[in-house]
């Protein structure tokens, strides 16, 4: 029987119902012109290598697969291997999109580029390849994270950028999404928008997508290599989706393999304080495209919650969506007090401090290794490293430096 | 012919350009909307377009952002709002409403829903700015199917080619994007609005009005001498948030019928 092929988004960016291209008018000219720029890059093969060895030499790609063995062991149930994001340049996967999005702007005679960021992992990346590339950077960033945050301001500084707090709304991730929009919908004509995740409007979802899927990629070479065979599973935490869909993408077509997202559930879904849009959302419209959000009966946002700012996104990426409808991936949740024992975990095991997005991931594999044979094997994407979040997890273990 | 047809007619014979003040349903409170809407009226609107609140309006700029704000932290919802239409309506049967917001307020009641009790509430226009025309077939489909008009943006950066397929679904008139911004932005250069204006009236076969940067009688006047009708919306949520519930409709009043003035001011037919 032939597999059915999987090639989404159609041309107008959409995943089944979702994605699609939902802005003001304002935006329209905008995007068509990054739709070109971008149809005609992913075509020029000396865009693909300059973007390959910049991964390589600059990034330090690819990034190996490591075998939890003690982990493993302390589990007694399926084989737990770590694909290792968190050693790229940077300190997570954030910056393979980056650098595919500053390529592109450089491309495009774009010689200023603006970011969002809620923890400010994808800004310091943003910023690391504006300096990089000399570009002029400027960051929103939600005023409440500013001030939770204070050390990624200040690299991002460090680098060269200009950190613009947003007070309206929340004062979180979202609302520094809606002041990066304005921003560019008001100088277009010089700045290009790195949007970090798999959401937003056609083409963001697939172009970000296109630049993660070298994570998926490399694993699809990796895993025979490590065990002979590709894994069982593949588990990636998700916020927005961009390190999931990355290692899932390319993974679609071998369906013996499961795909298993991971969603925050904060304090508990049944709490109400989570971020779990698949879980526990509905489809709506938001950030230019169609997918689960969460939202009251009146279609406001709501508030979200996270122990992991980077999850902390009341949207997710309209792929994701669909993978959800379709079947072929499947959603679950973490809450915070199971990442952060997950975080410990891993961190006196293996002497690997993951980030708190990835945590989720990892304390999802915890749960299912122990319900599996030896034999199995699941992959999970370790798609940060946990520096960044030593005042979270030293508060909450009632400690301060 | 709907009521937004009607009165555009109507001033075209009169040699008028259209006065279409903006304000934010709930803003400042949703106990005075209606009473601010009559006075719109009373002091020279043609049309009112009132904004349906929503959480993260990324179009517009800081001032109409707190209006929405202010307005759903006093829980007001798209079901109040198109109360509070209906309440207005009471007193004037006459005046067109456009409602103006985002796609997600909309697709939670349902798209079918909405248009049924828009048309019963007395809504002549929406005016959705997340809903480009390719995005919103079937929701073109069910407003048309209830009598109202389906209104939408365009800006200085839309191709011949998105004139075009907004003009294929346009009723009432197009909204066009005076610069490239959020609302409530400086600068406004007549002299570039003036130069497509006629070319987007031809290609959509509606009128076209103008708004983004309009602050006051002279630049409402420039934007009268070549567009059908002036939108004007930060400057007059400004006005709201500088008063108080005691004198808000008085200030209000004050403002637009300056407003009236300078597009009266103006050459008249173009």
């Amino acid at each position: 029987m032939t597999q059915p092929t999987y090639d989404l988004p159609d041309a107008r960016g959409h995943f089944g119902p979702y994605g699609g291209t939902f802005v003001a008018e304002t935006l329209v000219a905008a995007l068509d012109e990054l739709n070109e720029a971008y149809a005609a890059a992913r075509r020029d093969p000396a865009f693909v290598a300059e973007y390959e060895y910049e991964l390589k030499h600059y990034v330090g790609r690819p990034s190996p697969i490591y075998h939890a063995r003690r982990l493993s062991e302390r589990l007694g149930g399926a084989q737990i291997y770590l694909k290792r994001e968190d050693l790229n340049h940077t300190g997570a996967h954030k910056v393979n999109n980056c650098i595919g999005q500053a390529m592109l702007a450089r491309r495009m005679g774009k010689p200023r580029v603006i970011a969002e960021t809620g923890a400010g992992q994808h800004g310091v990346a943003t910023a690391t390849v504006a300096a990089r590339y000399g570009m002029q950077c400027v960051v929103y960033m939600g005023a409440e994270d500013v001030r939770r945050q204070a050390a990624n301001v200040y690299r991002m500084k460090l680098l060269g950028a200009e950190v613009r707090p947003v007070e309206s709304g929340s004062k979180t991730l979202k609302d520094a999404l809606n002041e990066a929009m304005r921003d560019w919908v008001t100088n277009i004509s010089d700045t290009f928008y790195i949007i970090g995740t798999v959401a937003g409007p056609h083409p963001y979802p697939m172009m970000v997508r296109d630049f993660q899927t070298v994570i998926g990629r490399e694993c699809l070479e990796q895993m025979p290599e490590h065990c002979g065979r590709q894994p069982d599973a593949v588990i990636a935490c998700v916020g927005g989706g961009s390190n999931a869909i990355g290692i899932f993408h390319p993974y679609i077509p071998h369906e013996n393999v499961r795909l298993i997202g991971v969603e925050a559930a904060g304090d508990g879904i049944d709490t109400g304080r989570h971020a779990a849009s698949l879980t526990a959302g509905r489809p709506g419209v938001l950030h230019g495209n169609r997918t689960y959000l969460l939202q009251d009966d009146n279609g406001q946002i709501i508030e979200t919650h996270s122990i992991s700012a980077g999850l902390d996104y009341p949207g997710v990426g309209p792929e994701h969506a669909w993978l959800k409808d379709s079947g072929r991936a499947e959603y679950v949740t973490i809450t915070d007090s199971e990442a952060l024992a997950a975080f410990h975990d891993l961190c006196r095991l293996e002497g690997i401090i993951p980030a708190l997005e990835s945590s989720h991931a990892l304390a999802y594999a915890l749960k299912l290794a122990p319900t599996l044979s030896r034999e199995k094997i699941l992959l999970v994407n370790l798609s940060g490293r946990g520096d960044k979040d030593m005042h979270t997890v030293a508060e909450k273990s009632g400690l301060q430096f | 012919m709907s009521k937004i047809q009607a009165t555009f007619a109507r001033l075209q014979t009169a040699g008028r350009k259209a006065l279409i003040p903006f304000i934010t349903a709930g803003d400042p409170d949703p106990a005075l909307t209606p009473a601010l809407m009559a006075t719109l009226v009373e002091a020279g609107a043609d049309i009112i377009e009132l904004g349906v609140p929503f959480s993260d309006p990324m179009a517009d700029g800081p001032t109409i952002q707190r209006a929405s704000e202010r307005a759903l932290a006093k829980g007001v919802s798209l079901w109040q709002v198109l109360g509070m239409v209906e309440t207005f309506r009471a007193t004037d049967a006459v005046t067109p409403v456009v409602l103006m917001g985002y796609a997600n307020p909309i697709e939670a009641m349902g798209v079918e829903a909405f248009a049924a009790l828009a048309q019963h509430a007395g809504v002549d226009g929406v005016l959705i700015v997340d809903y480009p025309p390719e995005e919103c077939a079937g929701f073109v489909d069910a407003l048309t199917r209830h009598g109202l008009d389906p209104i939408f943006l365009l800006a200085p950066t839309s191709s011949e080619a998105r004139i075009a397929s907004v003009g294929e679904h346009a009723q009432g008139y197009v909204y066009y994007v005076s610069l490239k911004g959020v609302t409530g932005s400086g600068a406004l250069d007549i002299g570039a609005v003036a130069a497509r204006i006629p070319h987007i009236r031809a290609s959509t076969g509606v009128p076209v009005g103008v708004g983004f940067g309009i602050r006051d009688a002279n630049t409402a006047r420039a934007i009268a001498e070549v567009a059908d009708a002036v939108v004007v919306g930060s400057r007059i949520i400004e006005e709201i948030e500088k008063s108080e519930p005691e004198n808000v409709c008085t200030r209000v009043h004050a403002l637009v019928t300056e407003l009236r003035r300078g597009i009266d001011a103006a050459g008249g037919k173009t």
